[in-house]
This record gives C-alpha cells, sequence and structure tokens, in this order.
C-alpha cells in the first residue's frame, strides 16, 4: 500500500492548520473507507453510508448531464436554423453545451465545497456529503448563460444562509438546490425568466442578434480546424424564432400554441428550451427508476406526486377558465421540469416529511399546488421550486400530524 | 388536542389555497363540469370516511369479542396474503401467525452446526453488571478462598435484600474482580471437578401460593432469570406481571438452534412453564418459530398453561419485544416478564431435582474455523476454555450476538443472557473506494448492493464501522426493519431532545436495545442508537 503510506506521512497536523486537515480529511475518506471500528452497540454495520447514498444520487443524473450538456447546443444552433437534425453538426453541440455547462459545475462546486470545507473545520468535524448532489443539481436547473458572479451569489446565499447557519448536512429545513435557484429567481429575475433566457450563445435573443463566441468557441475551433471537421462561424438568430418554452406558449394561447411550436416528441424527448437538466423526460424518468430500484429516493413522494399533479390537472381540465386550464392534464407533464423536480428536488430526504404517510400527503401537495402555480400564476412560468419549498416549510407540520395521530391512538389503546 | 390544533391548521391552509379559485369558477361560464368534478371528490371522500369509520367499528368489535389477534385480519380489506392463500407451514395446523414482512437477515459465514459438543471449562463466573436494577455494588456473602456449592448465594442486592445470586456451579472463590470505582464486575469460581448441589426443599407447584413460589425463587436463586420490561431490569418482586412472555427460538445470527436446547428438557421446561404460569395475573405466551420446514418440538407446540403463537419472519422476528408488541403490547404502568427458553427450563429442573442447575446450550459461530457448533455448558462460563487455543489475532470475541453482544477478551466470561459467542474479524484496515465499489460482499440492507439479488449468499462480517457518523439524513430505513408499528427515528430524536411526553408517546416502553440493534445495523448515519435508546430508558426510569 504505497500510497496509503504516503497519505498517511503528508496529513496535516489537525491543531495547527484545521483547514488543511479538514481538506485532507475530505479526500482522504473520499479514496479511502476508514478503518475506524464499531466501539459500542451492533458490532456489524452495513455497507452503506452517506458517501455511497449520496453518490448514488449523482450517478442517477448522469443521463440529465449528457443530454443536458447536448441540448444546450443544439437549441443554440435551432436558434440560428443552421444543424436541424440531432445528429448534424454533434461535435458542435457537444462543444457549445460543455463550454457553457463546465463552468456552471465547476465553479458552482468549488465555491459550495469551499464553503463547507470552511465550515467543517471551523467546527472541527469531518466534511459533510450534502453537497455532493447539491452541487451536482445546481448546474442542471440554472439557465446555460446564467453569469457566473450570479450563481456564486446563489450559491453563497444557500449554503451558508440556508444550510450552515441551521447546522449543515441534515438540519437544513429547504432544498439547498432549490434555493439558489430561488435566489437568483428573486434577485435576478431577468437572468432566469421570460422567453430570452433558455437559449445560450447570443447577445440578445431575437431576430437578428448575433452570436457571442468566447474563448472556448476559439479553441474548439483550432481543434475542430486540425480535424478538419465543420467549425463553429459566426451566425444571427433565425427570422420568427421566439426561443419561447412550451409552458410560456401553453399561457399565451393553450396546448395549440405549444404544438404549434414543437411536436409532443419533441418535448418529450427534450429536444426544447430549458433548463439544462430538466428536458429530456425519458433519462429522468430511467433516472428516477434507478432511485427507487436502489431504495435511495422515496417511491411514495414520487408517486404522490404524480397523483397530485394529475388531479389538480384535471380540476383545471373541468374548470377550463383559460387555453392553459385546458390543456389535456396529460400534455401537462410534456411540458416544464415536472419530472426533474419530482424525482431529485421532492424527495430531498431532509427536507421531505419524515414518515411514510407523511411522505405521501407531501408529494400530493407538491405536485397539487405545483400544477396551481403553473397554469394560475402569471408571474411564475413554472411552480415545480414554489411548491416544493413551500411544503418544505410544511413538511415538519405533516410529520407532526402522523406522529401526534399516532401517539393519540397509542394512548386510547393503552 | 395538539393534533386537533395541527389538523385545523392544514384545513385552514387547504381552504385558503382551493376557495379563491372555487370564487373565480362560480364567475366563470362553464363551471358545471367543475362543480360536478368535486361533487365527485366529496362524495369520494365520503365514502372513504365511512369505510374507515366502519372499519375501526369492526376493529374494536373484534377486539372486544376476542377474535382479532395471533395474526389472524379481521378487516373490511383482505390482505394480500389472504388473497393468495395460506403459504404458513402445514405444522402450524391453521392456527394463523403473526407474518412479519419487516426485518433483514443478516446471512454470514461460520453458522454454528448442529452437532453438541461438551468442552471442559474450569472458571466460571458471575457478573453483577449482568443484571440492570441492582445496587451500584452487592453485598458479597463469600470472600476469596471460599468454597461453594452450586446454588450457594455469592451476593445480594443491597437495594432489596431478598433478591440473591448464586453460584452456577460448586467450587472455590478464586477471584472476587473490581471495574471502575470498585464495582464488582466478576466473582470467579473455580469448578470442582464433581459438581456438587445445595439441595433445596421445593414447594409443590399445584398447592404452593403465588407468594410462596415468589419466596422460593428468591431464596433459590432463581428469581435473576427472570427479566423485567419495560427496562430490562430484575423483576420488583412486589409487582404481578401482567404477563409473561417467552421467546422459543432467536432469529439472530449465529443463535443456537431451540430444537437443541430443547431436546432432554421437555420435563424441565413444562414445569418452567406451570411455576409461570402461577405467578402472573395474566397468561404465559410462547412465540413459536414457522419460519423451518419442520415443526418446533411437540414440548413446545403442546405446551400446556401457555398460549402458543406463531412468527414467520426475519431478524428480528424472534425477538421477544417484537412477539410482544404483536402479541398483547405494554400498557402504560403495566410490567412484563420475560425469559428465555434455557431460562424456563432452569427454573424448571429446580422444582423437579431441587438442584440450581443452570447448565446451558450455547452456539459458537463465526471466524473462528472448527469450532462452530453447539456447546453444552454453564452459564457464566470462561470464554477463553470455551474456544480453545484457536487463532484469534485481529478477531472480536462476541459474548452474545453481532448485534447487541459485548465485546469480551479470552479471560473473560460467557454473560449471563447470553447463549451464544460470536466471532468476526476486526475491520481496521482501509479500503480503497470502499464506499463506492466495494470488493468484498457486505452484508446491507440497501439495494445498492447486489446482495439483494443473491438472498442465500453467505457474507463475512467485520468491525469496519462502513463510513463515518452523520446527522439524521436519510428517513423511513428504520422502519424498514424493525415489524413493528413504532416509529424509531422519531424517538431516537424525541430522546436526543428529551421530550419526555413524547419519548412516552411514541412507545420507548416497547422497546429495548435488541429490537432496536438491527436498525443501529442499518443506520447511513451509524448512529448509536443503542445507547440513545438506553439512556432514554434511563431517563424514563428515573422519572418513575
Amino acid at each position: 500500500m504505497g500510497l496509503l503510506d504516503y497519505l498517511k506521512k503528508i496529513e496535516p497536523d489537525k491543531k495547527k492548520s484545521p483547514f488543511l486537515h479538514t481538506l485532507f480529511d475530505g479526500f482522504f475518506t473520499f479514496l479511502y473507507t476508514p478503518e475506524t471500528v464499531t466501539k459500542s452497540g451492533s458490532h456489524l454495520r452495513d455497507g452503506m453510508d452517506l458517501k455511497r447514498t449520496m453518490i448514488h444520487v449523482v450517478i442517477g443524473l448522469q443521463l440529465c448531464y449528457l443530454f443536458g450538456t447536448y441540448n444546450v447546443g443544439h437549441q443554440h444552433f435551432v436558434a440560428m436554423g443552421e444543424y436541424l437534425g440531432i445528429l448534424e453538426g454533434f461535435h458542435l453541440k457537444l462543444a457549445h453545451g460543455l463550454i457553457k455547462m463546465l463552468p456552471l459545475f465547476i465553479i458552482a462546486n468549488l465555491v459550495g465545497l469551499g464553503i463547507e470545507f470552511w465550515y467543517a473545520a471551523k467546527r472541527g468535524h469531518a466534511i459533510e456529503e450534502g453537497y455532493l448532489v447539491t452541487g451536482a443539481l445546481i448546474p442542471l436547473i440554472m439557465p446555460p448563460d446564467l453569469p457566473i458572479w450570479i450563481l456564486v451569489l446563489s450559491i453563497i446565499f444557500a449554503v451558508v444562509i440556508c444550510k450552515e447557519a441551521f447546522g449543515g448536512t441534515g438540519m437544513n429545513i429547504w432544498n439547498i438546490a432549490l434555493m439558489s435557484r430561488m435566489f437568483v429567481f428573486f434577485a435576478y429575475p431577468t437572468t432566469i425568466s421570460g422567453d430570452e433566457v433558455w437559449v445560450s450563445g447570443f447577445e440578445a435573443l431575437r431576430e437578428g442578434a448575433a452570436t457571442s463566441y468566447g474563448y472556448g468557441h476559439s479553441i474548439f475551433n483550432w481543434l475542430f480546424g486540425i480535424l478538419d471537421i465543420p467549425q463553429f462561424t459566426a451566425g444571427t438568430v433565425v427570422d420568427g424564432y421566439s426561443g419561447a418554452t412550451p409552458l410560456s406558449l401553453a399561457y399565451q394561447g393553450g396546448w395549440e400554441a405549444v404544438t404549434a411550436a414543437y411536436t409532443t416528441t419533441e418535448m418529450w424527448w427534450g429536444m426544447i428550451p430549458g433548463s439544462i437538466g430538466e428536458t429530456c423526460k425519458p433519462f429522468i424518468i430511467a433516472g428516477a427508476l434507478f432511485l427507487i430500484v436502489t431504495g435511495i429516493a422515496s417511491w411514495r413522494i414520487m408517486l404522490s406526486m404524480v397523483v397530485g399533479a394529475a388531479t389538480m390537472a384535471l380540476l383545471l381540465n373541468a374548470w377550463g377558465a383559460t387555453p392553459f386550464m385546458d390543456v389535456p392534464w396529460y400534455y401537462q407533464f410534456y411540458m416544464g421540469s415536472f419530472f426533474f423536480a419530482m424525482a431529485f428536488m421532492a424527495t430531498d430526504p431532509v427536507t421531505a416529511a419524515s414518515t411514510n404517510t407523511g411522505k405521501i400527503a407531501y408529494g400530493f401537495l407538491i405536485g397539487f399546488i405545483g400544477m396551481i402555480v403553473r397554469v394560475l400564476n402569471p408571474a411564475y412560468p413554472e411552480g415545480w421550486m414554489l411548491a416544493i419549498i413551500f411544503m418544505n416549510t410544511f413538511a415538519a407540520l405533516l410529520d407532526r400530524l402522523v406522529i401526534d395521530t399516532h401517539i393519540s391512538k397509542r394512548l386510547k389503546s393503552a | 388536542m395538539r393534533y386537533k390544533n395541527s389538523f385545523s391548521l392544514v384545513a385552514i391552509l387547504a381552504t385558503m389555497i382551493i376557495s379563491p379559485q372555487v370564487l373565480i369558477a362560480q364567475s366563470s361560464s362553464n363551471n358545471v363540469t367543475l362543480i360536478g368534478a368535486l361533487i365527485i371528490i366529496g362524495a369520494l371522500i365520503l365514502v372513504a370516511a365511512v369505510v374507515t369509520v366502519s372499519e375501526n367499528l369492526l376493529q374494536i368489535e373484534a377486539k372486544k369479542h376476542g377474535i382479532s389477534g395471533n395474526g389472524r385480519n379481521v378487516s373490511l380489506f383482505p390482505s394480500l396474503s389472504d388473497l393468495s392463500g395460506s403459504k404458513l407451514p402445514s405444522y402450524t395446523q391453521g392456527k394463523g401467525a403473526y407474518v412479519l414482512k419487516k426485518g433483514y437477515e443478516i446471512n454470514l459465514t461460520g453458522k454454528p452446526s448442529d452437532e453438541v459438543f461438551k468442552k471442559p471449562v474450569n472458571r466460571y463466573a458471575v457478573r453483577p453488571t449482568n443484571f440492570r436494577g441492582i445496587a451500584p455494588i452487592p453485598k458479597l456473602v463469600i470472600s476469596e478462598k471460599d468454597e461453594v456449592l452450586a446454588g450457594d448465594v455469592l451476593f445480594y442486592d443491597k437495594s432489596n435484600e431478598n433478591i440473591k445470586y448464586c453460584s452456577p456451579v460448586s467450587g472455590e472463590i478464586v477471584e472476587v474482580r473490581r471495574g471502575a470505582k470498585r464495582a464488582i464486575t466478576d466473582v470467579i469460581i473455580l469448578a470442582d471437578k464433581k459438581q456438587k448441589y445445595r439441595v433445596n426443599k421445593v414447594p409443590d407447584v399445584n398447592k404452593a401460593s403465588r407468594e410462596g413460589l415468589v419466596d422460593f425463587l428468591l431464596e433459590s436463586g432463581l428469581w435473576p432469570l427472570i427479566n423485567e420490561r419495560p427496562f430490562d431490569v430484575v423483576p420488583d418482586p412486589s409487582k404481578i406481571p401482567s404477563n409473561i412472555f417467552i421467546s422459543t427460538f432467536s432469529t439472530a445470527p449465529y443463535a443456537p438452534n431451540a430444537d437443541i436446547v430443547i431436546d432432554g428438557n421437555e420435563d424441565a421446561f413444562q414445569k418452567g412453564i406451570d411455576v409461570l404460569a402461577k405467578l402472573t395475573s395474566g397468561d404465559v405466551h410462547l412465540g413459536l418459530d414457522a419460519n423451518k420446514n419442520s415443526a418446533p418440538s411437540s414440548s413446545l407446540t403442546d405446551v400446556k398453561n401457555a398460549k402458543t403463537h406463531w412468527f414467520v419472519g426475519k431478524h428480528p422476528s424472534g425477538n421477544v419485544g417484537v412477539q410482544i408488541h404483536h402479541i398483547s403490547s405494554i400498557k402504560a404502568g403495566q410490567s412484563v416478564w420475560t425469559l428465555t427458553l434455557q431460562n424456563v427450563i432452569s427454573i424448571g429442573r429446580m422444582f423437579l431435582t431441587g438442584k440450581y442447575d443452570v447448565s446451558k446450550i450455547i452456539s459458537i459461530g463465526g471466524a473462528i474455523e472448527g469450532k462452530q457448533a453447539h456447546y453444552s455448558t454453564v452459564s457464566g462460563a470462561n470464554i477463553g476454555d470455551l474456544l480453545g487455543n484457536s487463532d484469534l489475532d485481529e478477531k472480536r470475541i462476541i459474548s452474545g450476538d453481532v448485534l447487541t453482544g459485548r465485546t469480551a477478551g479470552k479471560g473473560e466470561f460467557l454473560d449471563a443472557s447470553s447463549d451464544q459467542i460470536s466471532v468476526i474479524e476486526e475491520g481496521d484496515f482501509y479500503e480503497m473506494f470502499g464506499w463506492l465499489l466495494p470488493i468484498a460482499p457486505r452484508p446491507s440492507i440497501s439495494k445498492t448492493f447486489p446482495n439483494f439479488l443473491y438472498p442465500t449468499l453467505e457474507m463475512e462480517g467485520n468491525t469496519n464501522t462502513h463510513g463515518e457518523k452523520r446527522a439524521f439524513v436519510m428517513t423511513g430505513e428504520y422502519e424498514k426493519v424493525l415489524p413493528m408499528n413504532i416509529y424509531p427515528q422519531h424517538l431516537m430524536k424525541a430522546i436526543l431532545a428529551g421530550d419526555f411526553e413524547q419519548i412516552e408517546g411514541l412507545g420507548i416502553y416497547e422497546l429495548s436495545e435488541e429490537d432496536i440493534a438491527l436498525c443501529e445495523f442499518a443506520c447511513t448515519s451509524k448512529m448509536p442508537l443503542q445507547s440513545i435508546l438506553r439512556e432514554g430508558l434511563d431517563m424514563m426510569r428515573e422519572q418513575g
């Protein structure tokens, strides 16, 4: 074990440099599971730990990452009216996606983990794994062109105010990834709402606007030049292109307006503008199934959330006062980020309800309220973020109801 | 009261969300379908309410007439097992069984074989620390170098001098070992080659009064073989137990086979049950194992003076606490007694022969090659003598099972309550990416390991914690392995917060460490649940 011996030798002193020690400890336990043995209680322990739990969520997200990266590029070229086929200009789409995606991912993790390490060192305990998932989720729920400084601010807000102030992983009340999005949403609304923000790589998203390429594109152009394959060339947004998402179209003109711009296949497979990770439904569902099969995420929450959303959509169908209400209830699932919110956001075990009965009510209410926000509220194009944060707040109340019922039953039977 | 308040809060909230839309709906033109939908929903809620109420009434009636229980499903709805037909083994003779779905079988290598060996053991000990609820330092009535007979009193409880603790064997007192604060940890006896017993004058079970029997149990030293719940203490002689529960089998890893234990002790067992039946105001309940292919010994199934209950399920379905929960849960202010199979037999033997004979069958299992079998010995035997000269470097010897036992050295002695010795590897090694890509299979309830596809795969256990302690993050995983209607995680949090009302309300009296041990095993955050629970139990006991 040469590597192990070397690592043990360079381990920084905990007293002299707590931050370095925390940093070392974080990476060391990432590389090796520690040699600690059970001292009291059960001599044998389950092979599962929090690292493994968290990494499985990240694995569940991988398909969203792959598709999201591609789709960022695809939407960019669709706006220019070039490479409309799925595989046409694949390398360019992927390259553009990477250029947009990598900075978001790297900065999100650097900033978030940096704060985590700092707090862990200050508190003198080991780094907790919660941010592994948060750091993987945040890039997927942001618009591709989000300025980095806004991202940094939002993460500082989410991690410091909403997590560390409450005591760190396991203590927070609201979903951290959603809080960072919430911050952007309310502090810098123009960067994350409206039709213009979901397609990247232009000076502004209106007809005739020019592409805005940076260093990243030049590097890739140089590479593609060597390989002698098509390169990025400056272009403009094609006439008649709006970049509107299905939801905003549905709000304006109902299902007809949506289908005039996008086919259901496109919407189902995610070839539409939107947040990076939310568009491709089959891949998200695959990730959700993975989480259900491995038992990491609660199927109760997911299932009841589908039921809740369907119920509200049916009620809205029956009501039918606006064109959006008339969108057939099953087509509501084709639009927006319902599945992403269901699979990865609502199921966060820390912020969700903790009793099984509570989870069912929690999921149902998220689906129900989210659909209300989506359809009835003109100010917010999508409802899941608000619905989940709202129900995060009330999750403890739902649990309290379940527990109090349990206790009063117990007292009665006694 | 509190429940009502929070309920109305949610109701108000729901009205707040729904009412504005209803108002808007009334003004809109095509609201007929909406009203129709609302009526349908209202009707559904009404039907659900009626069904729930009648279901509850049915349950209450069934309880009144004593129809429910024994795993029988008295309900408006058939359970899944009713629909698919009974899969219970034929030897249950249609009596019905408690089928416990939750739990986990830790499938470890090195299971004890069914052979029974006898090992020469020189030294035995009685450990005062094994008995909860006695004054910290008991009063010794013997001193070193004294000769004692099996059944002679060694010490008694200072807080209740009637409770006497006796020597399991005859021989010479060689050492009184003391631990922290001069507390006595072991009273060690060097056994005679030929055992000599103090012979007691036994009362006639059928004629004796309850008081007479209690006095005899106290005097003869059998009393500490009985355990009182809640709190797992030596029973208070002034309290009459509302029921007595005996689990005749253990589902813990490496546990001894009940058929081997009972073999040859059938009469003593029945005698013990006869005695116990006179001591309770309720019944003696026997939990029987319906997991095996063959029926348990007929002396268990056809027992007189006791009620039998079949249990099907993985560990911890053999825990007496789980069985109590399903048979007749402990009510506030009640206390019940629990006994192990072997202790019932010991009591029976006394009434048959007048001798204090606490010999028992123990099992040895785990990473101890060639020794995995059953052994006939006496309570408090020296562990080193039992294990012989095996290679035990880098291994942990556990008096008891791997979930609840005590780490013991070779020079130490079997605890009064343990019927087994488990040996597992010490896990003090680093494992590269062990959290991500484990090389060796390891026991886990998580389906992120492919174990669940191979239920018969035997795995090697070790004492590595497999990760570090974290805050509570995951939810619902304790419930998966605890076949009781209890919210363990909320109970643990209530204990940590010191909220007495919640602790009691969530049913702490039904639990003891062994019941929660599997939750501790399964905990992703590596929480020390057993010690948290004990802290809570101690808090409640102090409160009175």
